[in-house]
């Protein structure tokens, strides 16, 4: 039993340790300190400042925008890929669907930076949400697949035997079963496109930001607690999104990072 | 984390026209789009890694055409450089320190919390597994910054520390912008990444070869190292995969968290390029941690073919 004991204990200093971090910046975005490490006493103060910083919000904005667009592109690729893939037993494609994934973000980031300069591309908006759908492909490819692997493929052929062509029993059968998992996907592209600071760091270009750059310069420069306002903001979007992905695809939670 | 391979391939030629079509209409778009915005960069890094620096930063042509004809102008020069200074090699062999250390740290840590989650009662379990997703997903600027405030000189670790340190007359330490800061972080970051392949592998042992080692006489602590354990090393070495290529070529972390005295070899390849703007030597950079991360993955396979054999 105390062996039991001792494992929960482990269990509870681990989860600890995720938390504590994350609640101490929560508390913080209270605090009528200016230094972001110090409590002394309650006050909306940084979360009013946070509503008039117009740089802020219109990194926020970009944010948004590019999320958006590169999941929705991400979602489209990705879907054909895990439909093509599964199809037609390829083997490069999934091989480069995945190698995002798997090589530094670092080189990625700087090798699309490189890329964009010598084709002389202004690096800005454009440049972030092409650098996003490259690594944003593989998570909903991962989701769909997941999805597309747990489905019973004697639906497509049933209807098939009842003479429904390829495309009506793609659109009829196929799509309404996997679309739970491209919504997975997209909501999870999603959150890793407005989370990224690494690839957009590189390919930003210098009159761009985007929400993670601009708390990266507030970090480095200046560090109020709006910083831990917004973050607190974030997080409480961030569990929104979890809780909607966990209820659309309860499956891509657990073999996904 | 793969994409389920279906139907057997049918011979190319046999396909009619239309289905060929087809194959190319689901296929074509992501491959293009990879191979232009991942494949294609990825490779003019490697081949400027051969290069000279150019005049005003960039690079200088790998080839160019005049009167005489084609010009060739490659060098090994950038490699050359890494492996004779010491600086590139210290910082190598450091963030190879950095990456294995929180690999281990990250094992330890996560092994008792994944066993406790795979061995919860079906109705709690994705409640904790949510618990540790929730944070995962929470920004990873965010997180940096939570250490930021834990270990920075006004904060009460750093306070207390500092007065029991006082007390024993040893001078004050200044816990952020150190090596330890940059391994508290990478090990935050890190963690889910080996919680949740662990927790994916322990879910699926079968709790009769517990009972039957218990049956059998053995000990919570035999149990453990000669059922538990074994089974579980594709899980820990999918994990540590997870853990260690993103702590090797980790960016944000020391530039946050490490100041001078932390600095990794991801910090090194963006001064090249932003900078320095050596860029074919910070190509070069890239390229060799790219190599290693792609031979610590390799590793882990041949690992986990092994250790499947041995165990299987």
């Amino acid at each position: 039993m105390a062996r039991r004991a001792a494992l929960y204990a482990a269990a509870l200093v681990a989860y600890a340790f995720l938390y504590v971090p994350l609640v101490i910046v929560v508390l913080f975005s209270f605090s009528a300190s200016h230094l972001g490490t110090r409590w002394a006493g309650f006050t909306l103060h940084w979360y009013r400042v946070l509503l008039h910083d117009a740089a802020m919000l219109h990194a926020a904005w970009n944010s948004v925008i590019i999320a958006l667009a590169a999941s929705l592109a991400a979602t489209v690729f990705g879907t054909l890929a895990a439909l093509a893939t599964r199809k037609y037993r390829l083997r490069f494609l999934p091989v480069l669907v995945l190698a995002p994934l798997s090589t530094p973000d670092i080189l990625q980031g700087v090798s699309l930076l490189v890329f964009f300069v010598l084709l002389n591309v202004t690096l800005g908006l454009k440049s972030v949400m092409l650098a996003h759908i490259s690594f944003c492909i593989a998570y909903v490819a991962i989701v769909v697949s997941s999805r597309l692997a747990g489905m019973d493929p004697s639906l497509v052929e049933a209807a098939r035997d009842l003479g429904a062509s390829p495309w009506k029993g793609f659109w009829l059968i196929t799509l309404p079963l996997l679309a739970p998992g491209i919504m997975a996907g997209g909501l999870l592209a999603f959150t890793m496109s407005i989370d990224d600071f690494v690839i957009t760091f590189f390919t930003a270009g210098a009159g761009t930001t985007t929400l993670p750059l601009r708390i990266y310069t507030m970090i480095k420069v200046a560090v109020t607690p709006e910083v831990n306002a917004v973050s607190t903001l974030l997080m409480a979007s961030t569990l929104v999104l979890v809780l909607s992905i966990s209820k659309l695809a309860p499956q891509a939670l657990k073999g996904m990072g | 984390m793969s994409i389920s391979r279906g139907a057997p391939k049918r011979p190319f030629s046999s396909m009619t026209s239309r289905a060929r079509l087809a194959r190319w209409a689901l296929s074509g778009p992501p491959l293009t789009f990879l191979a232009i915005f991942f494949l294609i960069p990825t490779l003019i890094m490697a081949l400027a890694s051969f290069g000279w620096p150019g005049r005003e930063g960039g690079f200088s042509p790998l080839w160019y055409h005049d009167a005489a004809g084609w010009h060739f102008d490659f060098t090994l020069g950038n490699y050359r450089d890494i492996f004779t200074l010491r600086l590139f090699l210290v910082l190598y062999l450091r963030s190879l320190g950095y990456a294995l250390a929180t690999t281990g740290f990250c094992l330890v840590g996560a092994y008792p919390l994944s066993l406790v989650i795979a061995r919860a009662r079906v109705g709690y379990r994705n409640l904790l597994l949510l618990l540790v997703i929730v944070p995962f997903w929470s920004n990873f600027l965010i997180r940096i910054y939570a250490w930021m405030i834990i270990l920075g000189p006004q904060a009460a670790l750093s306070r207390g520390i500092n007065a029991v340190l006082g007390l024993c007359g040893i001078r004050a330490v200044n816990l952020l912008f150190s090596p330890f800061a940059v391994m508290m972080g990478l090990v935050y970051v890190s963690l889910p990444f080996m919680i949740l392949p662990l927790y994916a592998n322990l879910e699926k042992h079968d709790p009769a070869l517990l009972e039957a080692a218990r049956d059998l006489g053995a000990s919570a602590w035999s149990c453990f190292w000669r059922v538990t354990f074994p089974l579980s090393v594709p899980g820990v070495i999918a994990g540590a995969t997870l853990v260690f290529v993103p702590a090797l070529g980790a960016f944000a972390v020391p530039d946050i968290l490490g100041g001078t005295r932390g600095i990794m070899i991801g910090n090194v390849i963006e001064m090249e390029f932003l900078q320095a703007r050596d860029w074919p030597f910070g190509a070069a950079l890239s390229i060799i941690l790219t190599i290693l991360a792609l031979g610590a993955t390799g590793i882990a396979a041949w690992a986990a073919r092994r250790g499947i054999k041995a165990y299987g």
